[in-house]
């Protein structure tokens, strides 16, 4: 399967796997069936052809407020917490070479966790989704410095993860144990990560975010290859090793951070989504991680709304429910 | 050190006795307010911390030690997510209201998470390996947290009595508790401190200790159920207790050296003592209410291993 196919087209010439553009093309169709339907299907059921034609502008009132107002904000939101947590763990994983590494299990998502379930808890202030963007670029931060011993190295910043994850989500018990429970439980929603209501204003920054960070990291992802192959090699061949990580992690920093801040603590999602997707194309590719995230979230959300409405599970709770057997019997596949 | 922080657990507190006091409630009981809060009060709590405490180092040496990953430490593997869940079904559908009588149902759960992990991922004919048992691990952990928080998001009575447990604590425990993780940990104990001279073979790598005539298979087949019980026995007598595990045998490692027979020993007594005296601080750090051992030990215990971790040579596997 190392079938390569290259494009020129005057001076670009781009060259790719067979198979991970096979693959990619797939999740991105199903990326967009997945907004569709998520459009489409609620307690207020909307014909996919006239989600089309809503969508072109030619769609009457009611539907054009449910699915502009209500259900297309959500999705959007969705769709893209999912493509920026996969990559955000695609790079930490390939940064540090360790397969069992995540925003999550370093530091970053708790981080924002810490000052968002703070704010909630303790003050009246409605900031949430700034103080969990804030805090996540804290911990973030935080970790690149502390983990820095003339350059950071990837088994020292996990280490130096481990320890900021700790502290931070430390913090989270201890402020969840402080606070009376009306609040606790909001917070714990929070915490768990949740799609509930939210609108243009979440997509917004997301959309830009992920919009100007994403072609960025792409451009860098040859770079990440030659990482994976350890510092001295990749200095060798000429490759900044020391810039090209913090480029990465930085950018991997504020996806993470733009995810929580918009949807909360959606966990597992960062850790899950490279491995399917490095397992479905047999390669290392940024663009199917945010692929395998976003139709993760997309399908935890639309199973979520519709299990038993009007009662609606949370995103984040779905998420490994769905994804973690899935993941099993990978492993499991590899073995045999 | 040990004896020390025995008796300051049993000293301070949001009452403060002293330690002349505490003597004297062991050879001349009079029945005082003092000397009933020492004997019914501190002293189960006290031998509550030091199992655990003990335990938790335990574990840690031995999973890291067999796993030869330094990131290898008593939650791996699901064992406290399972301990959760347990206790919040056990709260939530039986409507248990005690913490002493969560003790069983972590048990319980961390018992069957673990037999479930080997199950599913990691037992091949050579014996459980690193890496997948760590994925699989994680994976379980993983699921088992969001049926965890399935429940708590619908049922705020559930949440409001686990975020006590989840924290971690050895506080309100009463004799009942450490008499039932007594055997459990006991064992584990014996497993830990017959595993030092295999746990050297193993460390020069798999091939190296075969060539030796270790069944390394075996070995880690042993070492893993010691772990299960200490791992389970702690998390069921105080919560899940983060980082002890983590931090404890590193520290261990500086001290003694890379000799497995001396790392085990020390690392059951520098955890007794590091509970012990994080259950201490906690009480006294937000008097009269009080700070759980878990979050004590990390505030503590983080910024340390951090430290650690930035020296100049970092201490390989």
């Amino acid at each position: 399967m190392s079938q390569r196919i290259t494009v020129r087209a005057g001076g670009v010439s781009l060259r790719f796997h067979a198979r991970s553009a096979a693959v990619t093309t797939a999740l991105f169709v199903a990326m967009l069936a997945g907004l569709v339907a998520s459009v489409a299907v609620g307690e207020f059921a909307i014909p996919p052809a006239d989600v089309v034609n809503t969508l072109v502008g030619a769609g009457d009132q009611a539907t054009n407020f449910v699915v502009l107002d209500l259900r297309l904000p959500r999705a959007l939101t969705g769709l893209l917490v999912g493509a920026a947590l996969g990559v955000a763990g695609a790079i930490f994983q390939d940064v540090t070479r360790n397969p069992l590494a995540s925003p999550d299990v370093v530091g970053i998502a708790s981080g924002g966790s810490l000052a968002a379930v703070a704010l909630i808890v303790f003050t009246e202030v409605e900031a949430v989704p700034l103080a969990a963007l804030a805090g996540s670029l804290t911990a973030g931060a935080l970790l690149y410095v502390l983990a820095w011993r003339g350059g950071v190295q990837g088994f020292r910043l996990v280490l130096v993860g481990i320890g900021v994850a700790a502290f931070a989500n430390a913090g989270i018990s201890y402020v969840l144990t402080r606070g009376r429970i009306f609040e606790v439980e909001t917070a714990y929603v929070w915490l768990v990560g949740s799609l509930n209501g939210r609108s243009w204003d979440q997509v917004w920054p997301l959309a830009v975010g992920v919009g100007v960070l994403v072609p960025v990291i792409l451009a860098l992802s040859r770079r990440v290859a030659v990482l994976g192959l350890g510092d001295d090699v990749a200095r060798s061949l000429g490759v900044g090793v020391e810039r090209s990580r913090l480029l990465l992690l930085g950018a991997a920093v504020l996806l993470t951070g733009l995810a929580v801040s918009a949807a909360g603590m959606v966990s597992f999602v960062a850790f899950v989504a490279p491995h399917i997707a490095r397992r479905l194309t047999r390669s290392t590719s940024m663009l199917a991680a945010a692929g395998c995230g976003a139709v993760l979230v997309l399908s935890a959300d639309l199973i979520g709304r519709t299990l038993s409405p009007p009662t609606e599970i949370p995103v984040g709770i779905l998420t490994s429910i769905i994804a973690a057997p899935y993941f099993l019997l990978l492993l499991r596949r590899a073995r045999a | 050190m040990l004896a020390f922080s025995v008796l300051a657990s049993l000293a301070i507190g949001s009452k403060s006795v002293p330690f002349a006091e505490v003597i004297r409630a062991f050879t001349a009981y009079d029945g005082s307010d003092a000397h009933a809060i020492v004997r019914d009060l501190r002293v189960p709590r006290t031998e509550v911390g030091l199992l655990v405490g003990a335990a938790l180092g335990a574990a840690g040496a031995l999973m890291q030690g067999a796993t030869r990953n330094a990131l290898a430490e008593p939650g791996i593997l699901g064992i406290n997510a399972g301990a959760s869940f347990a206790v919040v079904l056990a709260i939530s559908v039986l409507n248990v209201g005690s913490t002493p009588a969560y003790t069983g149902f972590a048990l319980a759960g961390a018992a069957i998470v673990a037999i479930a992990v080997f199950a599913l991922g990691a037992t091949t004919r050579k014996g459980p390996a690193g890496v997948t048992l760590a994925l699989a691990g994680s994976v379980m952990a993983a699921l088992l947290i969001a049926l965890t928080s399935a429940v708590l998001v619908f049922d705020a009575r559930t949440l409001d009595e686990f975020r006590f447990w989840i924290v971690g604590s050895i506080g309100g425990r009463d004799g009942s508790v450490a008499l039932t993780v007594l055997p459990v940990i006991a064992a584990g104990l014996v497993i830990a401190f017959a595993a030092g001279h295999s746990l050297n073979t193993l460390a020069l790598g798999d091939e190296v200790a075969r060539s030796l005539g270790q069944h390394v298979g075996r070995t880690r087949a042993a070492v893993s159920l010691g772990f299960v019980l200490l791992a389970g026995g702690a998390v069921a007598a105080a919560g899940p207790v983060a980082f002890v595990g983590l931090a404890v045998p590193h520290v261990a490692r500086i001290l003694a050296g890379p000799d497995y027979r001396w790392i085990v020993p020390y690392s059951v007594l520098l955890g007794a003592v590091l509970l012990l005296a994080a259950d201490v601080v906690g009480r006294v750090l937000v008097r009269p209410a009080e700070m759980g051992v878990g979050i004590v030990t990390v505030l503590v215990g983080a910024p340390f291993f951090v430290w650690l971790v930035r020296r100049p040579k970092l201490v390989a596997l």
